[in-house]
Parts: C-alpha cells; structure tokens; sequence
C-alpha cells in the first residue's frame, strides 16, 4: 500500500491552513458550538395512535407493499394465509424469530448463516423488525434477533414483515430517537419494495432487491 | 500502474458546448421531461412538511459547524471507523485515489469489481483507469448501467441517464445484453437489468462505493438508494472500498434524521427513499470481512479557506438545484462539461480546479435564485456565483492578456464613465446620437457592433430615450420657482416601466 500518512498530514495540514486553526482544537468549545446549533424542526409527533397506524398504512399502500392490521394471537395463522396465498414454501427467517409464529406446512430455514448462493434459492423470508416510521412508511431492519443479516432480507424475492404497533413512531427524528442505543449495528431502512425511476422518471417497483413486500401490524 | 486515459469532459466553454445541445431537440424533450417532473414530487413532498424551513436551518448549520471543523472530524471519523474494524486511507487528488483502490482490488488479484453509483469514482476517472489495468468495473444502478453500456456520460447526479428516452435505452440494452425481442417498457428494461446484474452480484467479491454521509461519532457510513444494488454491492462481496470527498462529514448520527428528511424528498420528490444502509466497519457475519474508506481531498481543502464560498462544500448531491435551474433546463447536463453539472456544479467544479479550468462556469447562469429557495443545506448559489465571477474577473486582470482584452478596457472605460456625472452625460448624449444606426425599425436594438455584440446575441435592448432622466431632473429644477406642477416636463417614457433585464 502507498504510504498513506504522508498523504493524511499533507490533507490536515491544508485544511487547517484554510481554516486557519491550530492542530489541536478545543473540543469542549467546538462540542459547545455543536450543542448550540439550531434545532426548530419537529422533532415529537403529535398524532394519536390511531392516526398514526392510518398513516403508517396509508404510506406502506402507496409505495404498493400489502398491509394487512392483525391481533398477536392470530400471527402465526395470518403468516400462513399469505405464505399460502403467494404460493410461497421455502422461506429463510432469522435467529431469534418466535417459533411462535411459525405455521406448520411450510419449510422454514435458519438462514442467518446462509451464504448468497443458499439465500437465492428461498423463495422468501421472514422477520421482525426494531423500529417503523409512520410519516415515511420506513421500516427499520438491525442486525438484532428476529432480523438477522442484512442479506437475508435482500436476496429473497419476497419479504413478509411483522410490525408491532409499538414499534411504529411519527417522525425521523422520533426513529433515530430509537436506533440511537444501537447505531452500530448494520442498520437498513427500507421504504416499499425495491424501486427505481431512472427510466423516464416513471417508479418501477422491483429491481434488485425484494420485489414483494407484505407487512402484518400487530395491534 | 498505467495512468487513465483522458477525461471524457473536454475543455469547451459553456456557451460553445450549449450550443450542440441546444440544438439536440431529443436530449431538451428528455431533460425537460424529467425535471419537470422531479421537480413537481419534490414540491408535493416538501410542501407536506410544515418544518421544512427548520429542517433546511439545521442542516445547513450542521453541515457549516462540519466544516469549520473538518479536521476534528475526520480525526474522530478516522478513530471510530479504524476501532470498528475499517480501514482508512488518505488521497490528495485523484490520481492517488486511484492508485490506491487499484492496488487495493490487485491485492485480492480481483479482475471485475461492482460498483454503486458515486460520483467521486466518476471524478476521479476510476473506470478508466480500472479498465487501463485489466480490472472490468460493472456499473450497478440502472441509470449508470445505461450509461456505461451506451458509452455515455452522466448528465444528472441523482438520475444520470435522464436524458435518454425508453426507447434509447431498449436499444442499448437490445445491443449490449444481446436481448433482441427486449420490450421498451421500463419494467421489462428493469427487469432485463436485474436478471443481467444479479449474477455478478453473486459472483464478484470486490466492491466500490460513494457515501452519501459519514459520521463522526461512531465511524458509521450512510448510503441511500433506491434499487437495492446499493445494498447487493455493500452486503455481498468480501472487500467494499467506499471513496468519499473529505467534506462529507457529519457529527453526530443523530444528525442524520436531518439529512434523511431534506435529502429524499429534495432528490428524488419521496418521503424516504427505498434503501438507507448505515453501518460501522465491519460486523462478523454480516457484510465484507474487509471494509476500506478512501477520503478523497483533490481540491476541497482549499476552498475552505474562502470565506464566502465555503458553503459549497455543504452540498449534499441531492440535484434539487438542477431540476429548479432555467438554464439547466434548456441545456441539459452535459453542457457543463463536468461531472457535476447544474448551478452546485457551475461553484462547485471551478473551485476544485482553483479557477483554472471550467472558468465559464460562473456564468452559466441567469442568477434568477431558484437553485438557492430549493437547496436543502441553504447554499446561496447565486451569491457564490457572484463572488467567482469577481475571481475570475481578477484573476484575468492578473495577466498583461487580461489587462489589455476588450473585456477589461471596456469594463474600465465603463467605470471611468459612471464615476463622474459630466462624463455619464456626455456619453449618454454621444450615444444618443451613435445609436441612430443600430435601433431597429421595432424600435428595439437587435444588433450591437464589436466588442458589444456579445450582449445582443440574446436580447433585444432597449434604446437610450431622448431625454434622460438626469436631464428631465436638471430642467424640472430650473422650471420649478412658480411653475405649475402640470406645466413640468415629463421623461419622454417616463410612462413606462423600468426594462428589467
């Protein structure tokens, strides 16, 4: 490898030389400065739950995912209604998921371990999530229990997400609120299905990941 | 290592590569197309947030604190990225840049890599000279993948290939994935793309990336997305190497939730784009065994020290101010000659030259302000464009070429003309004369000779009226001791509004 230090010094030094500060900066005032910088935005939602879970809905609706609002005692039966109604068997799910959940019938495998090759053979995969955000129909995905790898919930063509109702907040602000304790883990937030509109600006759901997206909200 | 070969940008001015582009009435109904569109989203989508004033307060201030502290920063980047299992590298300009990822993708005696879209990568040249030493780079997102496959250059850095039409891409695609009976519907062409990438993704263990934030308190690195190529490239393969521009630092993670409310909905008109990835080096099983950031500097450091054009660096490539820009609108991106196009590229790419090259640039503009009411980090576009032009303007006086130029004694005849009264009148006198040959039968002056035809190639102006103002004034005066105010002489067009230009 090239000598990169020589590279690092020449790039500090220019831009202290721009800015016109010494090589030691004052952290305590520059973290004073940071605390002071404005922040008018809105950083609460204001919503009730109801309307929250409409708008949660609403959003996931319009980016063309499934949405179905269920109880906790019909989970496992309503993961097998629409398993069985998107004729889908082979299904990948993660450490940790609630065995629970799982309907008999179907050929779930812990793949938390898979490589791509064993994942591209599934023909769908199960999870939880750790956090959704009603106001950009976002869900958030961990490297946590019940969510897995991130390629687990990539390569599969079809993803069936459980949402418990108190994991869905208002705003961004409110989600980062949430994944601030656990920022270092592989964070993905997926809003729909895999999109793009490079095409003449026209949304075209599916491209590289997860063309299919179901969710089950728990209440 | 062989060196890259020539920049696909050639050294035209603005206005002489406008011209071809102008005169593409294809590429103008694409652009517009697009970006009218773009732009209705974003508005929808921003006109939904009632703090979205707030939101852009924020981030422009994060983004300034950033950089009045870069180097804090990226020292504290450096350490938490380093004690996360990354590993950074430094580059000065892009030809060290390029050295090292190459040496880098040799290491691991890698012979194709994939990549997602960055625009640093396209800065730098990265293709090109991956190509030069035998190294295939496959271009990911679709908008680049039509790029690369068509031999192209980026016209957008949100959506590169916005000025190719369905049909102009089936026939890339027909050509170079050897699929004749391809249908022209996006999705069929989607679909032609995901069944021709999905095989690479699987098979090729070396990755390149962008970042579109890193933050400093944690190491961790942001990129959106839309297609899911983004998280294939970064999920998949053994080794990512991410370039990113030194100024893309943030302080603190929660500083994203700023960021990732202004940026969707200014890009690409929706609420949050289909994939964020955020991670910190690497995470065992999950993800590359090997990560590697390459911070690129090749020019950004200098500009810090410019006062008023600092703020350049707060961009956030989201292309909000080239969907808003009139003259992007007509041209299209390639007139810019620049990887980064539009009014942020027309600050932005003089700087990184330090006014060298792109010197038309500045005045690629209209300096209308609309760049500036959509830029989600309140760059003042128009304000910088200002201040460059003054730069180039002395950097010209600089040379006995510039001093001597039409341009420079014009302008200083000029100056010596305003600065005094007598002289201001007598050369309005003298021009009310000389302009009798050139004011049209419209009444308009279509066609200034010389030196000032330049300012008539694209306006009518309107003639020196008979009398000025200041003589209206001086005779108003001198009638004024017990005149009637009905009996005062009024400007020959005092009824007409001022010709706002």
């Amino acid at each position: 490898m090239p000598n990169s230090s020589d590279a690092r010094d020449a790039i500090f030094s220019s831009i202290r030389t721009a800015l016109q500060v010494p090589a030691n900066a004052d952290t305590a005032a520059v973290a004073a400065e940071y605390a002071a910088l404005p922040r008018l935005y809105k950083r609460e939602g204001t919503m009730n739950s109801e309307a929250l879970l409409d708008l949660f809905t609403h959003r996931l609706v319009e980016y063309d995912a499934g949405v179905c609002r269920i109880s906790a005692e019909n989970i496992s039966r309503e993961i097998a209604r629409i398993l069985g109604e998107r004729g889908r068997k082979r299904i990948a799910i993660p450490d940790g998921l609630p065995p629970e959940w799982l309907p008999a019938g179907f050929d779930f495998q812990n793949a938390s371990r898979f490589n791509e090759h064993q994942l591209d053979q599934l023909e769908g995969v199960l999870t939880g999530c750790t956090v959704a955000c009603a106001e950009t129909g976002s869900i958030v995905l961990q490297n946590a229990a019940a969510q897995g790898p991130r390629s687990l919930t990539l390569v599969p063509d079809f993803h069936l997400c459980v949402v418990f109702a108190a994991q869905v907040v208002e705003t961004v602000p409110e989600c980062f609120a949430r994944l601030d304790a656990t920022a270092a883990l592989p964070t993905t937030f997926f809003s729909g299905p895999s999109a793009t509109a490079d095409i003449e600006m026209t949304r075209i759901k599916g491209v590289h990941g997860p063309r299919f997206l179901d969710v089950l909200l728990v209440l | 290592m062989k060196e890259q070969a020539h920049s696909p940008w050639s050294n035209r001015s603005f206005p002489e590569a406008a011209k071809d582009l102008l005169a593409d009435s294809q590429i103008r109904r694409n652009v517009r197309h697009a970006t009218n569109i773009i732009q209705a989203k974003r508005n929808r989508v921003v006109g939904e947030l009632p703090d979205w004033e707030q939101l852009r307060v924020s981030g422009a201030a994060i983004r300034a604190h950033a950089l009045a502290h870069l180097d804090h920063y990226l020292a504290q980047f450096e350490d938490n990225c380093t004690r996360a299992g990354g590993h950074v590298h430094w580059a000065r300009d892009a030809a060290e840049a390029n050295r090292i990822i190459l040496e880098l993708i040799q290491r691991h005696s890698a012979k194709e890599v994939i990549k997602i879209k960055t625009m640093t990568s396209e800065e730098i040249g990265l293709n090109r000279n991956l190509e030069a030493n035998g190294i295939h780079p496959h271009e990911t997102d679709l908008a680049e993948l039509i790029i690369q496959l068509g031999h192209d250059k980026p016209s957008h850095f949100v959506v590169p290939a916005l000025h190719k039409n369905r049909q102009q891409v089936r026939e890339i695609f027909q050509r170079e994935m050897h699929l004749p009976d391809l249908g022209e519907q996006p999705e069929d062409l989607a679909s032609a793309a995901r069944t021709y990438l999905r095989e690479k993704y699987l098979r090729i263990k070396v990755a390149v990336s962008g970042a579109n934030f890193l933050v400093a308190e944690n190491g961790a690195v942001c990129i959106v997305e839309s297609e899911g190529n983004g998280r294939m490239c970064l999920t998949l393969p053994d080794v990512l190497i991410s370039l990113v521009g030194i100024e893309k630092v943030v302080p603190r993670y929660r500083d994203l939730e700023v960021f990732l409310q202004t940026l969707p909905r200014s890009a690409t008109g929706e609420r949050m784009n289909p994939y964020n990835s955020i991670w910190t080096g690497v995470h065992a099983g999950d993800g590359p065994k090997e990560f590697h950031v390459v911070l690129l500097d090749n020019g950004r450091s200098p500009i810090l020290a410019d006062g008023e054009a600092r703020q350049t660096l707060q961009c956030i490539r989201c292309g909000a101010c080239l969907n808003a820009c009139p003259v992007y609108h007509q041209t299209g991106g390639h007139a810019y000659e620049s990887v980064y196009p539009g009014p942020i590229g027309a600050i932005l790419t003089p700087q990184l030259h330090q006014m060298k090259d792109a010197r038309s640039l500045p005045y690629a503009s209209s300096l209308c302000g609309a760049c500036y009411e959509v830029c989600p980090v309140k760059i003042n576009i128009p304000e910088v464009l200002i201040h460059l032009r003054g730069k180039v303007v002395q950097q010209d006086q600089k040379t006995l070429a510039g001093k001597l130029g039409l341009w420079n004694i014009g302008m200083q005849a000029a100056a010596f003309l305003f600065e005094d009264s007598t002289r201001l009148s007598l050369a309005q006198h003298l021009g009310q004369i000389g302009q009798k040959v050139v004011v049209s039968k419209n009444g308009f002056i279509e066609h200034l000779p010389l030196m000032l035809s330049g300012w008539t190639q694209t306006r009518d102006l309107r003639p020196l009226p008979a009398q000025s103002f200041r003589d209206w004034w001086a005779q108003r005066e001198k009638a004024k001791p017990g005149a009637a105010s009905s009996s005062s002489p009024q400007p020959s067009n005092a009824t007409e509004k001022p010709h706002a230009e």
